[in-house]
């Protein structure tokens, strides 16, 4: 067992699966920053999978699917900045709709265009679009690292999550900055459900199966900050493949046991065990 | 015609009048502040003066009349109008973010750019200038949250310095600081001045009005009511223009004839900062009846953290003793403590001392859960009397109250409640009008000459001296040391607590 957990093979499934967890974990950093608490990274990674899927199907190719993603994820996150910001929606309440809504949209979708209730055909229009997107990945942490730290507008959008009246004061318009970082959120949470669709090759109904709030405990685990948040999903992602590797060996443990390890973490990780992290002051409050 | 301004004027008004539903805030005001100004505005809360400075500098537009910059009538009145016109305004709940820096508040919103990134070193560098050249002393590179009260001020000032503002209006500046960080404030307004600014300064504190304004103008209940040159007036004359009639002179300090026993004792109270540091570093006194102790200190010595563990609301090290007429409490509840006859006004009065979208009734419930309803409205009916709360309506939400008026409704549900053995009173008289200060010290006086144990924890240095029998310094969370306020000593008195609050004792 020490052999496998040293393989290659062992670290590409841990990649495999943190990938998601990071894109959807960067989305969510970048709202919660804005003052947006973002529960509904789960139905923007499943209805990004969905659209991601449509993309690469009628586009026969990963590109197009990747753009069908990234595109169904903004817009299912244009349309909870409509809800929250604009309509100063309850952002709990919202974002659990907007999952549900998600949900059921897909199933719709996926019975309308490929008449199943389960999954869509597989689609090997996806081709090798893996490595890419990992580095895509990776390079997307850099990148939300340098625009929140070191650009006006990460710092317009820090501002913004802490104290709105003081950045209002100077004439920036929160409700932008937000409508702005939700629709990011969307887009990047949306390339993760690509990445999930593409990885199976085909679009299963629910196959988000609570992505969204691992990366959501994995974001407060990294404090907010886009490095930790993804090095916190590679934590995850690493309990869950280590997870698979003790049920293939047949240890002594219950396999019931062994599949709870990433959620253990998880509680573990949002019952405040590492460390107090402080929440963006303004999270949470629709004024 | 009237509307024409002196040719030197660097703002003002004409006939402004603003209404809140049934408030007149601002009625037919018309001001001129001429340019090197120092601008005293001054009345009781509730006056309308917030209400005119946030008309001039635009953030609520005046629903007739004309505001005027630089001798001209803005046509559509807004912040951004005023900023464009070199208008800055220090509000009076400062607007930062604490998790930014000096330097990158000052910029938020106009950042200098370095290709696509903030640049951050030049902003350093320009507030670093700017700090330097007017005296306002603050490292730039520091985050909000790790600086002192008087230097989140100085951060404010820069902030509208460095959009270029000729015009710097203050809302209540001073209400937050220490008496060393009041100086130091003059001192930058005055350079300011000299430099060919213009300041206006909101304010209740006479004193500050004669030491620094050039010029005072009286409001009183949305009316403007005088314009005085402070150089030819006197603090009471001042007084009566606000008030509008005498206030009462220093009140007497008869004496409590009683048996005097000690009635609160504190010993070896200790109480521990999140982060593990001491906030009160094993704190003993004692306050008998009939007598009033006062706590003074700079902002952050430990005496929220004092008023706090008194009340029990937050946990004590496992030494600490807290008597109330015998009885043990330092590990007892609040219900406990209250029971047993010990009442607190808080420090904050929105976060801990009232509920704002409650009525005053439900307010005075507070506390009273169990009082039968003829119960609970005598002791409105007796809170709205005693402290002459205005409007005297129960039923009213308490956002509906002026802040004075807020914290007579706080103060008298503690002091009037029954049975009361010890009272703690943390600041409270900040921020509130001179008609409700007067109150306040009189039924604080007054509670003393029936016999209860007051502990007033105030920064005022002046009020302290007025009220209290002895003062008790802490400083680093330790009593650095006690006077007794003996009258006739007085300047010695405010020399030797001002030292120890400044460590002398240590």
């Amino acid at each position: 067992m020490i052999a496998t957990l040293l393989s290659l093979g062992f670290f590409a499934a841990v990649v495999r699966i943190t990938v998601p967890y990071a894109l959807a974990a960067l989305g969510g950093t970048l709202s919660e920053r804005s003052g947006v608490i973002n529960i509904a990274l789960e139905g923007l990674l499943l209805f990004g999978a969905f659209s991601s899927t449509i993309g690469a199907w009628f586009g026969h190719g990963p590109v197009a699917g990747v753009l069908g993603g990234v595109l169904g994820g903004a817009a299912l996150g244009a349309l909870y900045a409509l809800l929250v910001v604009t309509l100063k929606g309850d952002q709990i309440v919202c974002g659990v709709a907007l999952n549900l809504f998600a949900d059921g949209i897909t199933r719709f979708l996926l019975k309308a265009t490929f008449d199943s209730s389960s999954n869509s055909p597989r689609i090997d229009a996806w081709g090798h679009i893996g490595t890419t997107l990992i580095l895509v990945t990776v390079a997307l942490v850099a990148l939300f690292h340098v625009v929140l730290y070191w650009t006006p507008f990460g710092l317009r959008l820090r501002a913004v999550g802490e104290h709105p009246e003081a950045a209002a004061s100077l004439g920036v318009h929160p409700a932008r900055i937000r409508w702005a970082a939700l629709v990011l959120a969307g887009a990047v949470a949306g390339l993760g459900g690509a990445w999930l669709a593409a990885d199976q090759r085909q679009f299963v109904a629910g196959m988000s199966n609570g992505r969204g709030y691992i990366a959501l405990a994995a974001m407060i685990f990294g404090k907010w900050r886009p490095a930790w948040a993804a090095a916190a999903c590679l934590l995850f992602g690493l309990a869950e493949a280590l997870q698979i590797v003790l049920q293939a060996s047949g240890v002594g443990v219950p396999a019931w046991a062994v599949q709870m390890l990433p959620y253990v973490l998880t509680m573990i990780t949002l019952a405040g065990f590492i460390g107090r992290a402080q929440a963006p002051r303004a999270l949470g409050k629709s004024d | 015609m009237t509307d024409l301004a002196p040719p030197a004027e660097a703002i003002g008004c004409a006939h402004l009048w603003k209404r809140f539903g049934q408030v007149v805030a601002n009625r037919d005001v018309s001001l001129s502040v001429m340019r090197g100004e120092v601008h005293a505005v001054i009345g009781e809360n509730g006056a309308g003066k917030s209400t005119l400075m946030r008309a001039l500098y635009g953030i609520e537009p005046p629903d007739a009349g004309s505001v005027r910059i630089g001798g001209e009538i803005v046509a559509r009145p807004s912040v951004a109008a005023a900023i464009a016109r070199k208008v800055g305004m220090v509000h009076q709940h400062f607007m930062l973010v604490p998790t930014l820096t000096a330097a990158e508040n000052v910029v938020l919103g106009k950042e200098p750019w370095l290709g696509p990134f903030v640049n951050r070193r030049r902003a350093e560098r320009e507030v670093a200038e700017l700090s330097e050249r007017f005296g306002l002393r603050v490292d730039a590179r520091r985050l909000v949250s790790q600086l002192s009260v008087g230097e989140q001020q100085r951060v404010e000032i820069l902030k509208v310095l460095w959009r270029g503002a000729d015009v710097l209006i203050l809302d209540e500046p001073t209400a937050v600081l220490t008496p060393p960080e009041v100086a130091e404030l003059f001192d930058v307004l005055r350079g300011l001045v000299a430099d060919g600014k213009t300041v206006i300064v909101v304010t209740h504190k006479l004193d500050e009005v004669l030491a620094l304004a050039t010029r005072v103008t009286v409001m009183r209940r949305g009316e403007l009511v005088a314009s005085l040159d402070p150089r030819a007036t006197t603090a009471p004359e001042l007084a009566r223009a606000m008030v509008g009639r005498d206030l009462a002179a220093a009140p007497p300090r008869p004496l409590f004839t009683g048996e005097s026993r000690e009635r609160l004792r504190v010993e070896h109270l200790t109480v521990a900062r999140d982060d593990g540091s001491l906030a009160l570093d094993d704190v003993s006194l004692s306050v008998r009846g009939g007598e009033i102790l006062g706590v003074a200190g700079v902002e952050g010595n430990g005496q929220s953290e004092l008023a706090l563990a008194l009340a029990g609301l937050v946990a004590t090290g496992a030494r600490a003793r807290v008597l109330v007429d015998g009885h043990d409490v330092a590990h007892q509840s609040v219900r406990v403590r209250q029971e047993l006859g010990l009442g607190h006004v808080p420090e904050d009065r929105h976060a801990r001392g009232a509920i704002l979208e409650m009525t005053v009734e439900e307010n005075v419930r507070l506390g009273r859960q169990e009082a039968d309803d003829s119960a609970l409205a005598l002791a409105c009916k007796r809170i709205l009397e005693r402290f002459d709360v205005r409007p005297a309506d129960k039923s009213v939400p308490m956002a509906a109250l002026s802040g004075g008026n807020q914290q007579k409704v706080v103060v008298g549900r503690e002091l009037l409640r029954e049975p009361l053995s010890v009272l703690v009173a943390a600041q409270p008289t900040r921020g509130v009008d001179v008609g409700a200060i007067e109150r306040i010290h009189a039924e604080l006086a007054h509670a003393r000459v029936a016999g209860k144990a007051v502990l007033l924890i105030s920064a005022d240095l002046d009020e302290l001296l007025a009220l209290c029998d002895r003062i008790g310094v802490l400083y680093r969370g330790r009593v650095a040391g006690c006077v007794d306020n003996e009258f006739a000593r007085r300047a010695e008195v405010r020399a030797e607590v001002a030292s120890l609050m400044l460590g002398a004792g240590t």
